[in-house]
């Protein structure tokens, strides 16, 4: 190893990138556009969900349910007439649900027999659907007290139950997705950019140029490995930045921990990204293999969006070959439950192993021949 | 005219086919997205793990116990003994939630007093939580019902009857499948239309194509029809595939799903041979292609929906073309749309292809000189 | 002393598709110390291959390859080997000085030397004003040279160079052998390949490949001498027209277009030959011996068929028109107000140096660039306003013969003629043509990707004429084709040109300025000179330093008399 010649091909790179608009794209600009799209864009917590309100015969039993419904930060209640009218607007996607208070709700409440009240969601949205199922249950919930507070009695059911949510209490979803998306930039920059540049050199004859001189491969190797790190870790302490200071997630653990095994996991990104330009030597057919291989893997089968507990058993196996759900993992816990080390030591252990095979393969795989 | 366009597009569909590689890329990747989407994009819990913290010795929590495991939607994973061993099976995960059972559980229950049952949510992933606490809530539910009805505890005075429509078990697959559709068809569509005139500028034939008589009009039809062939085919495999591998129904009117498809893929194809001719190189390309296509996809209501967005973002979909096409597909897969139902889709997205193409036109002209 | 490098036996193939292509075949190779070997070959001959094993980037699959005493298959390529790659890989968003360092620390150039070493190079290759320039806005030529600057910065024992003069300008070219030849006295090995026979003739051994064979590795002159009494040159005035009838002959085997006539070569000194009474008998050359040797029979056949329907007609129209033509890029002009003609069946040549504005001036005469101010006439057509009506009249032939890769040959042709709107019997009748006189049936299915380069070419003027067109553009056609490929490309532009077909060309090869009949000289934009080749060379040889005997000579001098008094000015 000569100190002189990867000094060169470092200062070298950092030149590339710093005039390469895509790789400035790709490494600034995308994280950008991703932190905003998931920071501010994507919320899986509705919020004024329209809901469409027939009441047949108006009471005071009836105004306080409709009341109930106004209150709540959840719904935005409309409205009809008729049946007819709210399942076209149901129809219409002018409302996601109906509540239909029948003719004879007020008379059977009065009574002291259990009042039907139908409700009909729209179940395209199969999550959505159930969110707002779980408000629609928790507006009732209290509508029950309430009606048995006023009626100086208390609400007589079995089981009391009480929930306790840790580590986001209230629930909100870009707590979990913020963090887990600097996984996916990580991706982007230790495997995509990287397999892109690399298949750059073997496109544009450069890499021959470098083999015809007394570099050694391994220089070669790691005057890449090197930039993209310093790139990759950039590029995550921009993101966590962003995370807490502009979108408020907490980071609960130590910032420490934080950067080691971002590192491990960018060392296995990296790993992925020169096994792909070893294998692919142009730039497009690289840079699909890395979208399918590593960003899309990234993307919707390490826990980012989508439970990994959600997904058919094979398809769960299989994310156990993705060194994104690990870090995934680690992410979520790291930012919102604290350094937890039991769990760290699994995944983390995982992350290192991955990062050894990637490494290791793509060295054996590298030798300073052309064919 | 016709016999230079469809040369035209005779050539391309060869320089596209013939080569081994853009051929993969036209097959492969479709599929594999179409199975790890299908299968890996999806919010329904199966086997909410959870760990049980019981103090209670009675018959009381016995049954409760008896309704969560008799649920296949429940997997319990741990018994646990103390507080301290409850905050390790969340911790490291073993355990989704834990369900704390007071001692007083059965005699509260029997002399008639609500008995507290405390469930402890691991938050970290707040939909998994919100979702698996509905679920939670709903065996309570159904455990209360039989249990004040034998030991006559009342009826509760009213009661909510749900009923989901259009999809009555809440399949996230349902919903998610025919997005893929519209997911699918923008990517081909664009890396078929986004990288040809980049590809011809790179291989120098494009110049070749100049100096002929061909008009750029004639260009670029020559090279929107690929796209909108291609498009279509993949768009009608991933519906068939929809329908038959993954048993979605498709209830609505072909017709109207033809319609919104042209019209879509009209759209897709102006918006390719815009990133096309403002291209110089693949690369370029390429990354415009993944710039567009990043925002236009979260951005759609293909997996989140958007009506939770801020209203600033939710007025920027109204210029994505997927966010109507995906209207559309639901629409007709779910809800039984035809025609009539679907105009307020229909005419932004033919007002976006228009522009787009008109604006795809306009750089095309501009860009040759 | 030990030679540098041996070759046993050495046999080489590479997979393609299902079978191997042998690119080498047992291959045995001794090269002197302390020369500068060049390697020649037609296209396919091999000399990549060979180059590549030398540097020990490929393995032979038999046979031995000693480099510098050393076994290739044992060694990396250290300090004592230099190789320059056919594309050299420059870094494109780099600066030359950029480039240069990269280079110097990955060969290990201490900091005290590296900047002496450097500046010596940038003078010597006249890239010193351009340091701060970024290699991807470098011409073609000025990349090659930076190229060669990054090879050569240490010298190594061993110098490997694949075809380093190509699309370099001859006073580039001229700059490159002065550098080579410095290395010479430092005791340097250089094994290069080359397409000129101009630079072959400057090397001390020449290593001739055929179809990976070795045909014969002799100096320059031992090639010739066997050749002696068979050279004649023959006096004329009617150049094009008396090369072509002296071909038809069969016992002449190459008649060349030269100075002051045509170049006879003969098949045997005992031929029988008509009216030989004014035949001068001239010393043959490297370039007779070569077309002897590899001149094959075929390049005979094509020449009778290669008649396309056009009718000839009176001469003496002007076809292309240019006025006070100027092109602007931002404040950068690239044309200054250049003005010339055209006369129909002309063959008309483009010079000038990498980035005089050449190609900028061809863009704008095909309808691909708008000119900034000035007119501009093609076939009668006003090109500013109706460029798309003049477009069917004239062909073109890019610099890269711009063919679709991955389509075959025979689905090029049937594209272009669609794009041209033949059809009927006219589109059928022409695709015949195009098979038969172009000799393309044979490579019909196979895919252009795959055609060496003199197919792609020949391809790539069918594509072009398809339609009959009264005038063809070719930019830099013959560019990296094999020498037998360029001749047999000559003599069909010549009975094209002999047919009443207007030729418009841009070249680097000095020797083809000589087939044309009307000359053009680019500098910086604007025009130095323009006439006959002969006027040309009388207006250099007017200057104070004598005669220019060719027109290699002639384009140097009337360049740097222009750059001189450019200096004065300033």
């Amino acid at each position: 190893m000569n100190r002189q010649r990867l000094a060169g091909l470092i200062r070298k790179e950092f030149l590339q990138i710093r005039r390469d608009p895509s790789a400035i794209a790709i490494a600034f600009l995308l994280p950008v556009v991703l932190l905003f799209l998931f920071g501010y864009g994507v919320s899986l917590n509705a919020e004024h969900v329209p809901i469409g309100v027939v009441v047949a015969q108006p009471s005071p039993q009836s105004s306080s349910l409709v009341a109930g419904l106004q209150q709540s930060r959840y719904f935005q209640p409309r409205f009809y007439t008729s049946i007819q009218e709210a399942r076209k607007a149901m129809m219409q996607r002018q409302v996601d649900g109906i509540l239909w208070l029948r003719g004879p709700f007020t008379r059977t409440l009065l009574r002291g027999d259990t009042a039907q009240v139908g409700v009909f969601v729209n179940g395209v949205d199969a999550n959505n659907a159930r969110l707002v199922e779980g408000y629609l249950q928790g507006v009732w919930q209290n509508w029950l007290e309430q009606r048995a507070n006023a009626s100086g009695t208390r609400l007589l059911v079995p089981i009391q139950a009480e929930a306790r949510i840790w580590f986001n209490p209230s629930l909100r979803s870009r707590d979990y997705l913020v963090p887990g998306l600097i996984a996916v930039i990580m991706t982007l920059i230790g495997a995509l950019l990287t397999a892109l540049v690399v298949a750059r050199e073997w496109e544009r004859g450069t890499m021959e140029a470098l083999m015809a001189s007394p570099v050694s491969m391994g220089e070669i190797l790691l005057g890449k490995l090197i930039p993209y790190f310093l790139l990759g870790m950039g590029g995550m302490l921009f993101s966590v930045a962003l995370a807490i200071g502009l979108f408020a997630v907490p980071l609960r653990g130590n910032f420490f921990v934080l950067l080691f095994f971002s590192a491990l996991f960018l060392l296995a990104a990296l790993g992925m990204g020169l096994l792909i330009s070893s294998v692919a030597r142009n730039q497009f057919v690289a840079g699909q293999v890395a979208i399918i291989v590593t960003f899309l893997p990234a993307f919707i089968l390490s826990g980012f969006i989508f439970d990994i507990q959600s997904m058919p058993a094979p398809i769960a196996f299989m994310t156990h070959i993705i060194p994104a759900r690990y870090f995934v993992t680690i992410l979520q816990t790291i930012f919102l439950a604290g350094d937890i080390w039991p769990l760290f030591l699994g995944n983390g252990l995982a992350l290192l192993l991955m990062a050894l095979f990637f490494l290791g393969l793509t060295w054996k795989r590298s030798r300073k021949r052309l064919d | 005219m016709f016999a230079r366009i469809l040369a035209l597009v005779i050539k391309e569909f060869l320089a596209l086919l013939r080569d081994k590689s853009s051929r993969a890329v036209l097959i492969g990747p479709p599929l594999i997205q179409l199975l790890v989407f299908g299968y890996g994009a999806t919010f329904d819990l199966n086997h909410i793990p959870y760990a049980v913290y019981n103090q209670d010795s009675g018959f009381a929590s016995r049954e409760l116990l008896g309704h969560f495991q008799g649920t296949s939607a429940f997997h319990q994973t741990a018994i646990v003994h103390n507080e301290k061993q409850l905050a390790t099976v969340i911790n490291t995960q073993k355990a989704l939630l834990v369900l704390h059972i007071g001692p007083q559980f059965t005699r509260d229950l029997l002399q008639h007093q609500p008995a507290p049952v405390q469930i402890i949510v691991d938050g970290r992933n707040s939909n998994t939580a919100t979702l698996a606490l509905n679920d939670v809530n709903s065996v309570l539910l159904a455990f209360d019902r039989s249990w004040a009805d034998r030991y006559h505890w009342g009826n509760p005075p009213a009661q909510l009857d749900i009923r989901a429509w259009f999809n009555p078990n809440l399949l996230s697959r349902w919903f998610i499948v025919p997005g893929i559709v519209a997911l699918l068809t923008l990517v081909v569509t664009l890396l078929v239309t986004g990288l040809s005139v980049a590809r011809e500028r790179e291989q120098g034939t494009f110049d070749q194509l100049l100096v002929t008589p061909l008009t750029p009009t004639e260009i670029l039809i020559g090279k929107a029809i690929p796209g909108f062939v291609i498009g279509g085919l993949e768009a009608a495999f991933i519906a068939l595939v929809a329908v038959f591998w993954f048993g979605v129904p498709l209830i609505g009117s072909l017709l109207a799903l033809g319609l919104g498809l042209m019209l879509f893929l009209f759209a897709a194809i102006g918006i390719g041979l815009m990133i096309s001719s403002l291209a110089v190189t693949q690369q370029q390309g390429l990354l415009g292609v993944f710039l567009f296509l990043v925002p236009a996809i979260i951005l759609s209501g293909f997996a989140t929906p958007i009506a939770n967005m801020p209203s600033l973002v939710q007025d920027l979909t109204y210029l994505n073309p997927m966010r109507y096409f995906l209207v559309i597909l639901r629409g007709v897969f779910l809800e039984g749309d035809s025609l009539g139902n679907l105009w307020t889709q229909y005419w932004p997205l033919a007002i976006i292809g228009l522009a787009s193409m008109l604006a795809a036109s306009w750089l095309f002209r501009h860009r040759l000189a | 002393m030990d030679s540098p490098l041996r070759f046993h036996q050495v046999s080489k193939s590479f997979p393609q598709g299902k079978q191997r292509i042998q690119a080498l075949t047992q291959l045995d190779l001794c090269i002197q110390p302390g020369t500068v070997t060049g390697l020649l070959g037609p296209d396919g001959a091999g000399k990549s291959t060979l180059l590549r094993l030398a540097a020990g980037l490929l393995l032979p699959d038999t046979g031995q390859i000693q480099v510098l005493g050393q076994d290739s298959s044992a060694r990396q390529i250290d300090l004592d080997i230099g190789y320059m790659p056919q594309r050299f890989g420059l870094y494109e968003e780099l600066t030359v000085q950029e480039n240069l360092d990269l280079y110097a620390d990955l060969q290990g150039l201490d900091p005290g030397k590296r900047q002496q070493r450097q500046e010596e190079l940038l003078r010597s290759t006249a890239l010193g004003p351009f340091r701060d320039r970024r290699a991807g806005n470098l011409s073609g030529g000025m990349k090659q040279k930076l190229g060669l600057a990054c090879a050569l910065l240490r010298a190594p024992r061993l110098l490997l160079l694949d075809e380093p003069t190509v699309g370099v300008d001859p006073i580039a070219r001229r700059e490159l052998w002065s550098i080579i030849q410095d290395l010479k006295k430092e005791a340097v090995t250089v094994l290069m390949s080359t397409a000129y026979f101009d630079e072959a003739e400057r090397c001390d051994e020449i290593v001739l490949l055929h179809q990976g064979r070795l045909l014969g590795q002799k100096t320059p002159a031992d090639f010739a001498r066997p050749l002696a009494g068979r050279c004649y040159l023959v006096p004329t005035t009617q150049r094009r027209r008396d090369s072509a009838a002296l071909l038809q002959h069969p016992d002449i085997l190459d008649a060349r277009i030269v100075r002051d006539g045509v170049r006879v070569l003969i098949a045997s000194t005992d031929a029988v030959l008509p009216n030989t009474a004014s035949w001068q008998a001239v010393a043959p050359s490297f370039e007779d011996a070569f077309v002897s040797l590899l001149g094959t029979t075929e390049q005979r056949h094509g020449q009778a068929a290669f008649a396309t329907p056009g009718t000839a007609t009176e001469a003496q129209e002007s076809v292309v028109e240019v006025h006070e033509l100027r092109r602007c890029f931002g404040h950068f002009e690239a044309v200054k107000g250049i003005s010339f003609q055209v006369r129909k069946g002309e063959i008309f040549g483009l010079l000038g140096a990498n980035g005089a504005g050449k190609s900028t001036t061809f863009r704008m005469l095909c309808g691909l660039l708008a000119a900034s101010s000035g007119t501009l006439r093609v076939a009668g057509v006003d090109m500013r306003k109706a460029s798309s009506a003049a477009r069917a009249r004239i062909g073109y032939v890019s610099q890269r013969f711009s063919l679709y890769g991955n389509l075959s040959c025979g689905q090029n042709l049937q594209f272009f003629a669609s794009a041209y709107g033949l059809g009927g019997k006219a589109r059928r009748d022409r695709l015949e043509w195009a098979k038969e006189a172009l000799q393309l049936r044979e490579y019909l299915p196979i895919n252009v990707t795959d055609l060496p380069l003199g197919i792609k070419q020949r391809l790539a003027l069918a594509c072009a004429l398809l339609h009959n067109p009264p005038i063809l553009f070719l930019d830099e056609p013959t560019s990296g084709v094999d020498p037998l490929a360029r001749r047999e490309f000559w003599q069909m532009i010549n009975q094209l040109a002999a047919q009443g077909v207007t030729v418009l060309i841009t070249t680097h090869f000095m020797d083809e300025a000589e087939y044309c009949d009307k000359l053009l000289l680019m500098s910086q934009g604007a025009v130095l000179a323009q006439g006959t080749p002969a006027e040309i060379r009388n207006q250099a040889s007017s200057s104070e330093s004598g005669t220019a005997t060719n027109m290699e000579e002639a384009f140097i001098r009337l360049i740097e008399a222009q750059e001189s008094q450019l200096r004065r000015a300033s």
